[in-house]
């Protein structure tokens, strides 16, 4: 049974797997470093609420699911800093962070 | 008790540590390495190489204790597994590390990078690859792949003064972090489908269900699709080529050896028990992936100029012949991709090991064109990579062969002869370009450029050479050595 004040499991899944969704585009469209690792965390984040919405869900005496989106948030804070100390490298070394003319490795 | 049981009446459970202790070891000699480098900088890095030898040594033993560990089959909340198949996993991953470490010192003083944080970061990486081979909790393998591929990216980059290094590095971060998300999502749904992360649990809650429902399969086509990415299986490979091209030899030496090794083995470990319930479903999809591997692996191989490029796209079609074995789905093919795993590992590791030493200096000759002559050259250097080669293209008497076949009779029991037949004559195909870089070394006299060009070498370059070449000589005559420990090794516990 439902109660009223409980947002039912598939409405926070359809918004997560849209989040996931749109960040998947903007790691496939976008050209600058910088908005692609953006997108990124959109994906992490979109599992933050897939994670929590099924620890909700499930009842679950452990919290597993809420306690992993504690270890992924800080998994992405770690990702994003050693990201952006990558791209700035880029920058300083070719004036510009846009992946599609970072190709010196092809083929 | 089960996972669940534990972790509610924590009080009354002791806290073992031991299963866990050469990832402490590890952990432990990257933290005092990253302290003495802060308070004692220093060019000389001898200290740091022995030290950080010492650490591998500590955690080496460490594991061989745990051979004999009469414990519980997991600790910590079920979130370590104290069985033969982690210990198998820790010894290969640890001896790439021993061999990466040798290969480093020699291959950073010539290149002029030789820098304090290069050997905590290396020993990171380490303890981040045996641990998601030990781990059985979904949680556990995110955070050892967190730890060894944040350490790897970094690594990756480590010459940044060249441009190829710091492209390989963005390229190998933004596709590592997006394959990272679909493994994560993965995650959510597999611990949505049945309510825990814990492996045992997973395949528990799996195997009372008659069929599997859409959220747990949707968990397993994620999961394969980041473990992919790691393995480097096609069509998640781009970022190979590029990564192992542009980073430091040293590091593509250890990196392609160990992270194959442990993504390898959360892969087998994760789909061998939790999603064992759903095996029904999954194997056609990895022999899918095993034989695009393989083809677009040996076809693309074939159009390399670049010797680092070619063994790339040699290890792109590797993980599809490892895949083979896992799509058998049964013990045996188990089994044999843990053999042919560790024999994968000593293979490339030696081939990159020749590629640094050959290049001189850095990165100045790894065009296939500078190996023209070299088996006259340096006698030894050829003769090693020779064997490395042979033992890719899987010709006997090399351990790659015996590998291959035990892979393949895998298959051809589970009933998959199709796939074996596609292997089988893309690996003829292959043979063609490993053996043309062997016609190159022996038949050909070397352009006038490289002629004079003096290649040396020192005891710790040798030593990452000579080890796997004998190593891959010997398994190839006497598998039997590999087989044994693999009898006990390949059954997982929980």
């Amino acid at each position: 049974m439902i109660a009223a004040d409980t947002i039912r499991l598939p409405i926070p899944l359809i918004f997560s797997a849209t989040l996931f969704s749109a960040g998947v585009y903007g790691v496939l469209a976008r050209r600058n470093a910088v908005l692609v690792l953006m997108s990124v965390e959109l994906m992490l984040n979109a599992v933050n609420v897939n994670l929590v919405a099924f620890s909700a869900h499930l009842k679950d005496k452990l919290f597993t699911g809420q306690i992993f989106a504690l270890f992924v948030i800080t998994v992405a804070a770690a990702e994003v800093g050693i990201g952006l100390a990558i791209v700035i490298l880029i920058y300083r070394n070719r004036e510009m962070i846009n992946v599609d003319e970072v190709n010196l490795l092809k083929w | 008790m089960g996972p669940l049981a534990q972790a509610v009446a924590p009080s009354h459970m002791p806290i073992v540590l031991r299963p866990l202790l050469p990832e402490l070891i590890l952990v432990g000699t990257a933290l005092a390495l990253m302290l003495l480098d802060a308070l004692r900088p220093t060019p000389d890095q001898r200290p740091f190489v022995l030290l950080s030898l010492a650490g591998v040594a500590g955690a080496a033993a460490a594991t061989l204790s745990l051979w004999t560990w009469k414990g519980p089959g997991s600790v910590l909340g079920g979130m370590i597994a104290a069985d033969r198949f982690a210990v198998y996993f820790r010894l290969v991953i640890l001896a790439a590390a021993a061999l990466g470490i040798l290969l480093s010192s020699y291959y950073l003083d010539r290149a002029g990078e030789a820098r304090g944080e290069y050997y905590p970061l290396l020993l990171f990486a380490t303890a981040g690859m045996t641990l998601i081979t030990a781990a059985s909790d979904l949680i556990l393998i995110f955070l050892a792949l967190e730890i060894l591929s944040l350490s790897l990216y970094l690594l990756t980059g480590f010459s940044f003064r060249r441009l190829a290094s710091a492209e390989a590095s963005m390229k190998y971060f933004l596709l590592g972090a997006f394959s990272s998300a679909f493994f994560l999502y993965g995650i959510a749904f597999a611990y949505g489908a049945t309510g825990t992360t814990n492996l045992a649990g997973i395949a528990t809650a799996l195997a009372s269900r008659v069929n599997g429902d859409a959220l747990a399969l949707i968990a397993v086509g994620l999961l394969a699709v980041g473990f992919s990415f790691k393995i480097a299986a096609v069509p998640f490979h781009m970022w190979t080529p590029d990564a192992y091209q542009g980073a430091p030899t040293c590091v593509t030496a250890f990196m392609s050896a160990g992270t194959k090794v442990a993504a390898f083995g959360a892969f087998l470990r994760v789909f061998g028990v939790a999603f064992l319930p759903l095996a029904h479903d999954w194997r056609a999809f990895m022999g899918v992936l095993a034989a695009i591997s393989i083809i677009v692996g040996s076809v693309l191989a074939i159009a390399q100029t670049d010797i680092k490029r070619l063994l790339a796209y040699s290890s792109i079609a590797q993980a599809g012949f490892i895949l083979v074995g896992l799509s058998a789905g049964t013990q045996a093919g188990i089994q044999s991709a843990m053999f042919y795993l560790a024999v994968y590992a000593g293979t490339v590791l030696g081939a990159f090991a020749v590629v640094a030493i050959a290049s001189v200096r850095g990165e100045e000759h790894t065009a296939l064109s500078s190996y023209a002559g070299l088996a006259r050259r340096r006698p030894l250097l050829g003769l090693a990579l020779t064997a490395f080669l042979l033992s890719l293209a899987g010709i006997p008497p090399m351990a790659g062969f015996i590998a291959k076949v035990s892979v393949f009779s895998a298959a051809v029991q589970a009933g998959s002869w199709p796939l074996v037949l596609i292997a089988v004559l893309a690996s003829v195909a292959a043979a063609f370009f490993y053996i043309r870089v062997i016609v190159l070394m022996y038949m050909q006299d070397p352009a006038p450029e490289i002629e004079g060009v003096r290649i040396e070498s020192d005891p710790a370059g040798w030593a990452a050479v000579l080890a796997p070449a004998f190593l891959t000589v010997v398994f190839g005559i006497l598998p039997g050595l590999l087989f044994g420990l693999l009898r006990t090794a390949s059954v997982v516990r929980f």
